[in-house]
């Protein structure tokens, strides 16, 4: 028996957005196929949504919807047809035409599948996986393939179906999604999970190493919707990961944390609270992995 | 009725028959916009009844040309359907996962395989259709008896097809079922006693043709429609069949 996935053990709650992170092999989509009754596991529990997803049938399955990382359409299928037949699977489905527009599927409705970009397809595929209306939605490696507008669109959705209460489980080996979207993060390696906690969390672990770095991560949180462009250099990276939670990435100086408060005061902005830390994600992923990690 | 968009409420699934129903509209509808499918389920089958009607290969054998090979058409419009066109259909839908999320909806894997089912039988109900319509006023004419067993033996042959197309797709590439069923078609569509009967046949095949399933399906086609009887052995090699390839697909057929 080949044991690819024997040490992980996670809880995903709704109303968060849950990330298993990990390097290519880890053993993140065994994990998630077995939570999805795609794999028969030799052994362990899985409890989804109460019921054992290995043998549930299609009350489990009407309650979960599912983005795989190929996909899964059809090729010869226009968009709009397709999210119709799979919309009817269902009692009470989402409206096609609602999402077939919040995800902009209406500039490529009359393509077929085959002939769609990997954004375009990304984009259907999560329109696929939510035309059920699920109360637990897996989104397998979802910035994939996905420029920048697609990913703000999509990073939205996401984080506006986690704040209505929907549990979301995410496998990414990218940094940034995690960052983004979790809030609260397993740390997958060799089928095992080695650290799991809060991004926050995750980035004031005491380091493995101890090492005279800079301050590399910032955290603060305060009002939503601040537009921090231009603020600080080009080399450190801000985003907002969740209405009013913000994080900012990157060699970290006096001036940087100069240029902040003074913006912070002019604009009569007054955080809630602020840390730093010494390490980003990628740091603790190495620590605890060992492995590089994109 | 359409849910609150954004609000998390408790799913529940369309009934199984409309599950069913659904997919079967949705696989019949892509097999017949296929250019491809239709010229294996409609265009060769109508050619080679032409062909066999101007043809002196089916004289002598106690009928009209047309009465010998019309059952023979349909038993071949049944493996155009069953077996080639579902059959790769599959190996391409499995290979791009189409299988495997349609088996996380609420349709599931069985909702999968019988619409499936239901797409090849409806798809063979249309090309009965347009075949009698091309054979009877080319001097058709099957006894009235002949049609209950007739259709009844066309739909047990779809279902051993049907089994057959799943387990090739199911277990090899898409490339290999593409060139197993087509090849399969030829050799089975000429030599196998669909269209022409085994004892036209070259000696070697005539002994193993009686067993194959398209040998029993032209066989048990021809007696009911030339003389309304049930041909009880080839039925029963059918149904033989059937259960074998179902056995074996639900045994081995992988779904990614």
């Amino acid at each position: 028996m080949l044991r690819v996935v024997s040490g992980v053990s996670l809880i995903a709650e709704r109303g968060q957005v849950t990330a298993l992170l990990g390097a290519n092999g880890a053993g993140k989509t065994t994990t998630i196929e077995c939570a999805q009754g795609l794999q028969s596991r030799s052994g362990g529990t899985i409890s989804l949504l109460g019921q054992d997803p290995g043998r549930s049938g299609a009350d489990l399955r009407s309650r979960v919807g599912l983005m795989l990382q190929d996909g899964g359409l059809p090729p010869s299928a226009r968009p709009i047809p397709l999210l119709r037949h799979i919309a009817g699977m269902y009692a009470r489905p989402r409206s096609v035409d609602e999402l077939v527009e919040r995800l902009g599927i209406d500039s490529f409705a009359r393509t077929s599948v085959r002939r769609l970009s990997g954004g375009q397809k990304q984009r259907l595929a999560l329109a696929a996986a939510l035309i059920g209306n699920p109360e637990v939605l897996f989104l397998d490696e979802p910035s994939a393939g996905l420029d920048p507008q697609s990913r703000q669109l999509v990073f939205e959705l996401i984080a506006e179906l986690r704040d209505a209460g929907m549990g979301i489980i995410l496998t990414t080996h990218l940094m940034d999604d995690a960052q983004r979207l979790a809030d609260y993060v397993y740390i997958i390696d060799a089928g095992r999970n080695v650290a799991e906690g809060t991004v926050a969390q995750l980035l004031q672990r005491k380091p493995a190493v101890e090492s005279g770095e800079h301050i590399r991560t910032l955290l603060f949180e305060a009002e939503a919707g601040l537009n921090l462009t231009g603020v600080l250099p080009e080399t450190i990276t801000v985003s907002e990961t969740r209405a009013g939670s913000y994080v900012a990435n990157g060699p970290l100086t006096p001036q940087d944390l100069a240029a902040l408060t003074t913006w912070w005061a002019a604009h009569g902005v007054m955080p809630t609270s602020l840390s730093l830390a010494a390490r980003s994600l990628e740091d603790v992923f190495l620590d605890v992995s060992g492995k590089e990690i994109r | 009725m359409t849910a609150t968009p954004g609000a998390v409420v408790r799913q529940s699934p369309a009934t199984l028959p409309r599950r069913i129903l659904l997919q079967g509209k949705y696989e019949a509808v892509a097999m017949l916009r296929n250019g491809e499918q239709l010229i294996l389920a409609v265009v060769l089958p109508l050619l080679a009844l032409v062909g066999l009607t101007v043809t002196p290969l089916l004289d002598g054998l106690g009928g009209s040309r047309i009465n010998i090979a019309v059952p023979g058409i349909l038993a071949l419009c049944a493996l155009s359907t069953a077996f080639t066109g579902q059959g790769i259909a599959t190996g391409f839908d499995r290979r791009y996962g189409v299988l495997r999320f349609l088996s996380t909806t609420p349709l599931g894997r069985p909702g999968l395989i019988a619409g499936k089912v239901l797409a090849v039988l409806t798809v063979l109900a249309l090309q009965v259709a347009v075949i009698t319509a091309v054979a009877l006023p080319l001097g058709w004419s099957p006894p009235a008896a002949g049609w209950l067993p007739g259709l009844t033996l066309l739909v047990l042959g779809a279902a051993a097809f049907t089994a057959l197309g799943l387990l090739v797709a199911g277990t090899v590439r898409p490339e290999a079922t593409l060139a197993i069923t087509n090849l399969l078609w030829i050799l089975l569509g000429a030599l196998g006693g669909i269209v022409i009967p085994a004892d036209r046949l070259p000696a070697v095949v005539q002994g193993i043709v009686h067993y194959l399933p398209s040998g029993a399906l032209g066989a048990a086609l021809r007696e009911a429609f030339l003389f309304g009887t049930v041909n009880f052995g080839a039925a029963l090699i059918l149904l033989i069949w059937t259960v074998l390839a179902g056995a074996a697909a639900i045994r081995w057929f992988k779904w990614n």
